[in-house]
């Protein structure tokens, strides 16, 4: 989150980050793998494992932000609402989860669903994975609404005046005039909220999901040698940055260019 | 509706009788009586927080009055209650800003074409077609494609009042529209302005340009305190009157070189 949250960093700085997640970490693991051989085996035949694990990162990133944005853009809007009884509730919900720390929802929405749901007759297995998805979701929802409804609040009121004075109704204005600009100014902090999420799904690991913080552990334990267990790890790193490094790139950029613009 | 299609050039198209306006403790409009006859020209001038630009925005519904009669094209708009009739109203009134408003988002032509396609849901291909005309009316062919950021404020405004005109109003209120620009783009939006009134536009502006509404007046209209001082043809506001405070007014404002219309200035 830190990473992609620091405003502006020189050239240099960034090309360091850059030359440790990209070329140190899997240097690391390459050459401790070549010098002791029988490490090096033990890696390649785990390898196939994290990489299941960790497609299941990638899926719980893309599904908790998928459905927060969705119900983060609602609920922003729905503050903005000029009826107390849609607005509230609304406001309840985002102060709420906004404040939760991330494992305390996945945690929270684990236990509270159950493991099965009968849907006509059926019955359907409701896995740990997609409570996980709910938690996440909550939780990036209650940013993603704030963000909304700042980017809506920070759109000048002559914008509004104008699109009235055309004969806009108010929801008009805002499907046409008003959220086409908010894309631009939210798109930035949007993008830190997906990556928070994507480091967030590791603590998928702590209810039992197989993603690739289980896989490491479980890969660990397997194996018994403390040096496997480090490499491991290390491969973890590397992976979570590979997946959280593009997204703060291109946030950063984004930013230049609309600040430019 | 059908009223306002059978009103002709000389009938009345806006009628204040006795509007009472005020925001909080603040009264605003203190009683105001106007006739406007369609085709009319009509400059409202003052000083500043008289009540000007909340006339404009009585007729238009941005603001509702708290007494008082307003009938614009067949329309008791002080009667209206809900927005969707205010909206229907705004409609046929076009309104340029101060400040331009213009939609940073969209080009040019598409800040032309959104409202009349997404609102009045016209056709596209013709709407385009129209935007450009009006586009050239206003002498910015060439930036169609540009994006307001990349304008000047004067031909910004030249924009708006495409914009406005995209939708076929009645009748246009421009409010101030020259007051934030810089002087040498002053002419170009006048020069507009004034080619508009020449094919027959209904007009209501507010401004303090002072020679600009001495030219192309049918009617000027003095406002202070919330009140109409006088009104009359621009030669009795600006020559004959016997008002000592519309003759300080006029007087102090003219010395100026701002209210000074260049014909062809920057065009």
């Amino acid at each position: 989150m830190s990473m992609a949250v620091t405003p502006k960093t020189t050239s240099t700085s960034s090309r360091v980050l850059r030359y440790i997640g990209f070329v140190a970490m899997p240097l690391i693991v390459i050459v401790w793998s070549l010098i002791d051989l029988s490490l090096g085996r033990e890696l390649v035949e785990w390898i196939p494992y994290l990489a299941s694990g960790f497609s299941m990162n990638i899926l719980i990133t893309i599904c908790a932000v998928t459905l927060g944005t969705t119900a983060g853009v609602t609920l922003g809007l729905m503050q903005l609402a000029p009826f107390w009884f849609v607005r509230l509730p609304a406001q309840i919900y985002v102060q709420i989860f906004r404040n939760a720390p991330a494992l305390v929802l996945i945690f929270a929405t684990t236990y509270i669903f159950p493991f099965e749901i009968v849907l006509f007759g059926n019955y359907l297995p409701f896995p740990d994975w997609v409570k996980a998805v709910i938690g996440l979701a909550i939780l990036s929802s209650a940013y993603i609404a704030e963000i909304t409804r700042g980017a809506v609040l920070s759109i000048p009121t002559t914008q509004w005046e104008a699109t009235k004075g055309l004969g806009f109704s108010r929801l008009q204005a805002l499907r046409y005039v008003i959220l086409p600009q908010c894309v631009r100014r939210s798109l930035p902090p949007w993008m830190n909220v997906a990556s928070s999420m994507a480091m967030g799904t590791s603590l998928a690991s702590l209810v039992g999901v197989h993603e690739l913080m289980h896989a490491a552990t479980d890969a660990s334990t397997a194996v018994r040698r403390l040096d496997f267990t480090i490499i491991a790890y290390v491969v973890v790193m590397a992976a979570f940055f590979t997946l959280c490094y593009p997204i703060a790139r291109l946030t950063r950029r984004l930013e230049q260019r609309f600040n430019a613009g | 509706m059908t009223a306002s299609t059978a009103t002709e050039t000389g009938a009345a198209i806006v009628k204040l009788e006795d509007v009472h306006l005020s925001f909080g403790q603040t009264e605003v409009l203190k009683g105001i009586d106007l006739t406007i006859n369609k085709g009319d020209a009509v400059s409202i001038i003052g000083p500043s927080g008289s009540g000007k630009s909340t006339i404009l925005r009585c007729i238009n519904a941005l603001v509702t009055p708290q007494s008082g009669k307003i009938t614009v094209a067949g329309t008791r708009v002080d009667q209206l209650t809900k927005e969707s009739e205010r909206i229907q109203l705004r409609k046929r009134v076009g309104i340029v800003f101060q400040q331009y408003n213009l939609f940073p988002h969209l080009t040019v032509l598409d800040n032309i074409v959104l409202a009349p396609t997404k609102i009045l849901g016209a056709d596209r291909t013709a709407t385009v077609k129209l935007a450009r005309e009006l586009l050239e009316k206003v002498r910015l062919s060439e930036k169609a494609d540009a994006y307001p950021g990349q304008l000047s404020g004067g031909q910004q405004q030249r924009v708006a009042i495409a914009r406005a005109l995209a939708m076929k109003p009645e009748l246009v209120l421009f409010d101030e529209v020259t007051s934030a620009l810089d002087p040498e783009t002053v002419g170009e939006v006048l020069w507009v302005i004034r080619d508009l009134i020449r094919d027959g536009m209904t007009s209501i502006l507010v401004t303090h340009e002072m020679r600009f509404a001495e030219e192309i007046s049918d009617t000027v209209v003095f406002t202070e305190n919330g009140r109409i001082v006088d009104h009359g043809s621009p030669q009795q506001i600006f020559h004959t009157t016997d008002n000592p405070r519309i003759r300080q007014f006029v007087g102090g404002l003219s010395g100026g070189g701002r209210g000074a219309v260049r014909d062809g200035e920057g065009i």
